[in-house]
């Protein structure tokens, strides 16, 4: 192995102690990547609440009919499903994760700018996602609104609706927080001789992302407030009973939830341009190119929100245009594909996990960016709008993208995180479960929207009867290969083997340190002299 | 899929078949060299990894080339939506009103159907009403659908080619019983569409109790089923006479189902709901069934006990 282990000054994060001990010495830490592993658990707990409502929905759906909810519990069940997994898991997910965990790492800085800041968006965090939980119990009954929260029904249902808007608003300040963190972070901290254009990849795609949480989230924020100011006050925003416009909500919401897909790929499509260099040993292709479209990315995304309304009676004119545009934004994702794909050409490749998962990504976000398209075009989006196919279309992006890059970033840098490495073989084994059931579960719903079945129907006709059957199937296999690979992460972090300080022949700043990195991750600042992505691989044919 | 049962489908899917086309084409390309390259460049078999960073040239073809394919889509799918926009003068009018959670269709002559039946070869255009929340109407078959927007004059077109039923549903969330807020559109020919048109007669037999034809006018039972099934609101079934827990003000009190509570219930639906069930969920009928109509109301829920 070619890790340069050094030894360390300090003891490591996880073994350091500070002013406080046991769980308090994790809840009020400032280091970044305690506060990582916070976010971590706090993210994994409620995924695993969102997954059970996901598998309960898909088990009402099984066989047309009621089967084992009422339709008012399915329908808080999609909306608060939505809610978490939106607000609580994809939105920070990476960023709060692994942006915390290796972005100072990467740029070689002890710290993220503000640490204080840091710990702050956690509790704020925390705080919200508590909200988000007791909306479904507390006062009048589960929010029932679907995770967009559409006036006028939102601003009427009888249900918890404030309390679901009160935590998405305050999960939007943790979200514009970290934001701001990472753009301090990344302008004024980088390690001397670090210019932009040596910065790694990953660093690139949190910075496009810190710049939407931080100009978009205001305006959701904003949005919801008045949302409330309807139910409460009974001021008319939206809500045409008092006056109020419906469109101008669905404008509002999607200025910031069209960019925040963007905030949730973007860091994926980051983490996968690490590994690929990584597992090929090969510089990666086209660093200009891929940093570029990070910012396109970010910056197009912002002007295509009404390809969401393009049936909700918007102008004719609005209508092309934003369609136009859709098509633009899709250009510098393909660039990354190609990009990617070349870096793996002549490359010496090494099919582990965390390349496993990098490559199904790749397949499973082009599932969704090409259908993606068809949602784009204005005449084919008239027949899928607002159908299954939308669901699976969102899930391919999110879940395959957005999660299939989470749990290839897990893979990559669990070792480097807790200094053991998980069960390989096993890692492989829930891999091909998770993606088997994966495609089981959201490629039939291509069909059946294409057919006309629409979202957010507790119940359907019996033509749709196989698709819907094949997709619950499917989620019985996925959940399995997600409780597999859980299982095999949490009982290596205490019992796998001690890992190396470079198990993956990494070229990054991470890789150079000690695993698990000590407290204030460097010694010494060290001088960058170079591109990222170098490999010395003249002792690769000793292996 | 569906042959040609509205002037739109031929556009829409020529739109389909070239993004999907284009999309499979890439789809399986890149993943098929993407699995070449693992077998083909594996650490066992490539000990000395090229170090090619990067090629302008490269560059630029993979971003023009994509850039002229979705300029292509984006061209398609503008050109098979453009007519939905462009109505016909001689289009027959119908106005469509999408409340929680029912269609109906009120054709020029004041006729009303739960249906949306239409002649054959005739361009309809519908203009869609929502009174309450949005709603939005969508005919797979026709290629056709456009939210019902409480507020906008929103509408949609088309001109329907085969004799047959086709579904109607409601497409964007508008609560409890968003799934069954489903019609059917019933495409005929012109001779049996004018006959149709022309007959005022109410749908339901003459046998049938003057209060159930009220309550089948309003649409009741969408919330109130007949058979004792519970949906959103109480069963009207065994409702009469019945003793039950109310909330007035979030105070619980004892009342029997009688002629004052059930016109209550009707002009002012809020003021005393059932335990068990959740208020804002029904409109006051004030002004639309009248204190006579009431009373058949009343005298119909008699017979529904046993």
């Amino acid at each position: 192995m070619s890790g340069l282990t050094q030894e360390h000054a300090q003891p490591s994060y996880l073994d350091q102690q500070g002013k406080y001990k046991g769980l308090l010495g994790w809840i009020f830490s400032t280091d970044h990547k305690r506060i990582a592993l916070l976010y971590l658990y706090t993210i994994v707990v409620f995924f695993l609440v969102a997954v059970v409502f996901g598998l309960l929905m898909r088990i009402e759906l099984f066989f047309p009919g009621q089967d084992i909810m009422s339709p008012q519990t399915y329908n808080a069940m999609f909306t608060v499903h939505g809610v978490i997994m939106i607000f609580i898991i994809v939105i920070p997910g990476l960023s709060a994760v692994f942006g915390n965990f290796f972005l100072p790492i990467l740029i070689g800085a002890k710290d993220v700018a503000f640490p204080r800041l840091n710990l702050l968006s956690w509790w704020i965090f925390l705080f919200g996602a508590i909200l988000a939980v007791l909306s479904q119990f507390a006062g009048s009954g589960a929010p029932d609104t679907g995770w967009t929260f559409y006036v006028p029904y939102s601003a009427e249902s009888d249900s918890n609706v404030v309390i679901a808007l009160t935590a998405a608003f305050v999960l939007g300040f943790s979200s514009i927080l970290t934001g701001l963190n990472f753009i301090v972070t990344i302008h004024r901290m980088r390690a001397p001789g670090m210019t932009w254009f040596r910065m790694p990849l990953f660093p690139w795609s949190l910075y496009a992302t810190a710049w939407i949480q931080v100009l978009a989230t205001p305006i959701v924020g904003i949005t919801l407030l008045m949302v409330i100011a309807e139910r409460t006050l009974h001021i008319g925003f939206f809500d045409p009973a008092l006056g109020g416009d419906p469109i101008l909500f669905q404008h509002l919401f999607w200025i910031y939830s069209h960019p925040a897909v963007y905030v949730m790929i973007l860091p994926a499509m980051g983490v996968v341009t690490e590994i690929f260099p990584t597992f090929s040993q090969k510089p990666v292709f086209g660093y200009t190119a891929i940093a570029i479209s990070s910012l396109a990315i970010a910056g197009v995304g912002y002007f295509v929100w009404g390809h969401h309304m393009f049936t909700s009676g918007m102008s004719y004119s609005a209508r092309w245009f934003f369609s136009f545009l859709t098509f633009i934004v899709a250009v510098p994702s393909a660039i990354k594909v190609f990009n990617w794909l070349s870096t793996m050409y002549k490359g010496s490749i090494d099919l582990k996990p965390p390349l496993l998962y990098a490559i199904s990504f790749i397949f499973l976000f082009m599932i969704g960016g090409l259908t993606g398209l068809v949602l784009g075009s204005l005449a084919t989006n008239v027949q899928v709008h607002d159908t299954a196919f939308v669901v699976a279309h969102f899930h391919y992006i999110i879940f395959g993208g957005m999660g299939f890059g989470f749990f290839a970033g897990m893979h990559y840098w669990f070792p480097k995180m807790y200094g053991r490495m998980y069960n390989i073989k096993l890692a492989n084994i829930a891999w091909g479960i998770l993606f088997t059931g994966f495609n089981f579960l959201y490629f039939p719903q291509f069909v059946i929207g294409m057919q006309g079945m629409p979202r957010r129907y507790f119940d359907y006709l019996p033509q749709f009867q196989v698709g819907h059957f094949i997709s619950s199937i499917g989620a019985f296999i996925l959940v399995t290969g997600i409780i597999l690979m859980i299982y095999n992460l949490i009982r290596s972090a205490h019992k796998g083997e001690v890992a190396p300080a470079n198990p993956w022949r990494g070229s990054t700043l991470e890789w150079q340190i000690s695993s698990p990195p000590p407290l204030e991750n460097f010694d010494e600042i060290p001088v960058i002299t170079g591109k990222p992505y170098q490999y010395n691989t003249d002792d690769l044919g000793n292996e | 899929m569906y042959s040609g049962a509205s002037n739109f489908v031929e556009g829409v899917d020529k739109a389909f078949m070239l993004i999907m086309g284009i999309s499979i084409f890439f789809l399986i390309g890149i993943t098929t060299v993407m699995i070449i390259f693992l077998f083909k460049y594996s650490r066992k078999k490539n000990k000395k990894p090229s170090t090619n960073d990067g090629s302008i040239k490269l560059e630029i073809i993979w971003t023009a080339i994509p850039l002229v394919l979705v300029m292509l889509m984006f061209y398609y799918g503008w050109v098979g939506y453009a007519p939905m926009r462009k109505v016909p003068d001689d289009a027959m009018l119908v106005k469509v009103t999408g409340k929680m959670w029912q269609w109906i269709f009120e054709y020029e002559n004041g006729k009303t159907s739960p249906d949306l039946v239409i002649p054959l070869n005739k361009p309809v255009r519908l203009d869609l009403y929502s009174p309450d929340v949005n709603h939005s109407l969508f005919i797979p078959a026709f290629r056709v659908k456009e939210d019902v927007v409480p507020g906008y004059d929103n509408y949609l077109w088309f001109t329907p080619y085969y004799i047959g039923d086709y579904e109607i549903l409601c497409a964007e969330y508008c609560g409890l019983m968003h799934s069954y807020m489903t019609a059917k559109a019933k495409v005929v020919s012109q001779e049996e569409f004018d006959v149709w048109l022309a007959d005022f007669t109410p749908i339901e037999k003459e046998s049938e109790h003057p209060g159930l034809l009220i309550i089948n006018a309003n649409a009741c039972t969408a919330c109130h089923s007949l058979d004792g099934t519970r949906l959103v609101g109480s069963s009207f079934k065994d409702l009469w006479g019945a003793k039950k827990i109310v909330l007035v003000k979030d105070n619980e009190k004892e009342i029997t189902v009688d002629e004052q509570y059930i016109k209550k219930s009707i002009y002012d639906p809020d003021a005393e709901v059932v335990q068990g069930f959740n208020k804002g969920l029904m409109r006051s009928y004030t002004g639309v069934i009248s204190e006579e109509d009431a009373n058949k109301i009343v005298e119909y829920l008699k017979t529904l006990k046993k």
